[in-house]
């Protein structure tokens, strides 16, 4: 679960990183108020959660009331890689005299966390790690112990040569592990790091992602959730056992497993079609979970025609057969639907199928092609 | 032959839920040598048999057991996965979905230190067909054979693997790893233990967006691999930013993606399929009529 600036910065604020006091607000009247309360100049800063929105415009500096309540006119609405803004961030402006990068998340390879510094910062750090890696710093950090005062001294005093600007600095490399720890969080990172005219170190940005597997212990989590629309979507998905992500295709796919069903979603693309999602039903493929499935593909105004490819493992081609049988009996459907289905028993499963009238195959790449081929006929233009 | 597993693993499965004992009872079935259930509270019953124990040292005292299957749910997994691996297993399965990636990188340390060998988390387990089976794997669509097989996928697995039968092409073992950011054996572990293994004669590797185990796996297999590979990575549709069900399977940076992996493994010699029906004419070419 990704967290919005605004959400990020008052956390760290509560683990003792210096973070601008700023007001989140939804309106431009309540921009202009925000602005006035903490005094010119002001940036005005869209609250999406992904990167990038500097670029796309979603950064704006205003010296007055009228300039702030403009840039907020022209911030919300703003569509931002997919994002709508719906909120910003009116934080003070700082006087910069240097960007830099601090960041945490778990490193797969050496399967522990580590903390990443850069002296370039404020930009991409993507980008940085990419084009300049030996500009990027590592110290790894070992999940029992924590990020430890003297491993993050070394780091600082890479990055600053004064005392002052070092310790600061080690100090809130601390506290971020303590904040990446004590949340179960997957990243937490601040760029820019902004050294300030006068001397102090403060975070201007913030990002965190928290472990959705974490959430459990951490309600108070649940409470900082804002879905957007595609969100929301997904998240009714994931409450029914589904695991779903919408693209902009026309097959609906439907799957048992999160590998196979990237597998029929590659089998879609290479025969030349497009998916319209990504729907994992789990492993057991429950009736209710196929009705509630079948929904979310209906639901979704692009798809032309439905493919689902089922393995039936410990669970018999046969006994898949019949509850998707039972499942769509239910519903009332007018889009061209293919069912592959696989596995154990898997001729007796399409025998089964195929008596309901039911357009069963076994072969994958065979399922995806006629499942193009009907979306391509329009049976299921609406 | 195989790896990890054969008939003679005396092997034990902690939490008998739902999945647990369902499990347990298919992992007898197959021909697995189950010695020991753990299920607190119930120390002292037996399942299907098999004793049932309070806690995995009393397991392991009373029963030798040396490999443990893990299904105890998210929230205390971590906990079972060190109890096991303290009380001595070599080698723990954990099957449980969901575990906090923290919490598995504080358990893989520990289990390093120890010398105990993970598989998993969220995984499916593992499998020497005609002798062992320690997960969840649908047994039926194995055959013994000369394919080691290691995937990151459940059902994807299971796909390859009834493909690769169908064609008369047998599997020495099967492992899914896993797909969570943080898992324990990966690739290369695996790959290790295939090359000594007699029984395999080429190995396929199943691979997905998210990292760069693969990219690891394909520099392994250019320096210190005797045997062949075949490859197979999906998630070529995948936006990035987007989890596709996995934990792990987001694209994050440039060598997550699928192209990247597919270009890599190429550049390093091994063939890519870009479909399942693909595995099964390199495995044939691979194998060179070997079945």
């Amino acid at each position: 679960m990704k967290l919005e600036e605004f959400q990020a910065k008052k956390l760290f604020r509560e683990h003792g990183i210096p973070a601008p006091e700023g007001i989140m607000v939804t309106s431009a009247p309540d921009a202009r108020d925000a602005s006035e309360k903490i005094g010119f100049p002001v940036v005005v800063k869209a609250q999406v959660k992904t990167g990038g929105r500097g670029k796309a415009g979603g950064v704006r500096l205003a010296g007055s009331p009228d300039e702030a309540q403009e840039a907020a006119e022209a911030i919300l609405g703003m569509d931002i890689k997919g994002y709508t803004v719906e909120r910003l961030l009116i934080d003070p402006a700082l006087r910069i005299s240097g960007e830099y990068y601090i960041g945490i998340t778990v490193d797969r390879k050496r399967k522990i966390p580590v903390m990443m510094a850069s002296a370039s910062g404020g930009m991409d750090i993507e980008k940085v790690a990419a084009e300049t890696p030996e500009r990027i710093i590592f110290q790894p950090i070992d999940p029992h112990r924590g990020l430890r005062g003297f491993e993050a001294k070394k780091l600082a005093f890479r990055l600053f040569s004064k005392k002052k600007r070092a310790m600061d600095t080690s100090f809130i490399m601390v506290r971020l592990w303590q904040c990446f720890n004590d949340l179960d969080a997957t990243l937490a990172e601040i760029n820019p790091l902004a050294l300030l005219e006068d001397d102090s170190i403060m975070a201007l940005d913030a990002k965190i992602v928290l472990d959705d597997n974490a959430l459990y212990r951490h309600p108070r989590m649940e409470d900082m959730r804002l879905p957007t629309p595609s969100d929301q979507k997904e998240l009714g998905a994931k409450s029914h056992g589904l695991s779903y992500v919408q693209l902009d295709g026309e097959i609906g796919c439907m799957v048992n497993g999160a590998g196979l069903a990237m597998a029929t979603m590659d089998v879609i693309k290479h025969l030349g079609g497009t998916p319209a999602n990504f729907l994992d039903i789990g492993g057991s493929s429950s009736p209710e979970k196929v009705v509630h499935a079948m929904d979310l593909l209906v639901s979704d105004p692009n798809v032309r025609a439905i493919l689902i490819n089922v393995f039936g493992g410990i669970t018999r081609c046969d006994d898949v057969a019949n509850g998707l049988v039972q499942a769509l009996s239910g519903i009332d459907l007018d889009l061209p639907m293919v069912v592959r289905l696989t596995g154990t028993n898997e001729e007796e499963g399409i025998r089964i199928l195929s008596e309901r009238g039911i357009n069963a195959l076994k072969d994958m790449t065979g399922a995806a092609r006629e499942a193009i081929r009907l979306a391509r006929e329009g049976g299921g233009a609406r | 032959m195989s790896i990890l597993i054969d008939g003679k693993t005396r092997t034990m499965v902690q939490g008998l839920g739902r999945d647990g004992s369902f499990h347990a009872g298919q992992m007898l079935e197959y021909g697995t040598d189950l010695v020991a259930c753990i299920h607190p509270g119930r120390g002292g019953s037996s399942f299907q048999g098999i004793p049932v124990f309070n806690t995995a040292q009393e397991a392991v005292e009373e029963t030798d057991a040396e490999c443990s299957v893990v299904f105890v749910p998210a929230p205390f997994a971590a906990d079972a996965i060190l109890e096991s691996a303290n009380a001595g297993v070599e080698l723990v399965v954990a099957v449980t979905e969901g575990i906090p990636v923290l919490d598995m990188s504080r358990v893989v340390r520990e289990l390093d230190e120890l010398g105990t060998r993970l598989v998993g988390p969220n995984c499916p387990g593992l499998i020497s067909p005609g002798k062992s089976k320690a997960g969840i794997m649908p047994g039926n669509i194995f055959r013994q054979g000369p394919v080691g097989v290691i995937s990151r996928s459940g059902t994807l697995t299971y796909e390859v693997v009834n493909q690769l039968t169908l064609a008369g092409h047998g599997q020495s073992t099967a492992i899914g790893m896993g797909g969570d950011p943080v898992v324990g054996m990966k690739y290369n572990d695996f790959l290790r233990l295939f090359d000594r293994d007699p029984e395999t004669g080429l190995v396929v590797i199943v691979g997905e967006i998210g990292g760069s185990d693969e990219q690891d796996a394909a520099d392994f297999v250019s320096r210190n691999f005797s045997k062949p590979v075949v490859g197979y990575i999906v998630g070529r549709s995948a936006p990035p930013g987007k989890r596709m069900g996995h934990a792990g399977a987001i694209i994050s940076g440039a060598e997550s993606t699928a192209e990247a992996k597919v270009g890599f493994l190429r550049e390093n010699g091994i063939p890519v399929a870009d479909t399942v029906e693909q595995i099964v004419e390199l495995v044939s070419e691979g194998l060179g009529g070997r079945n």
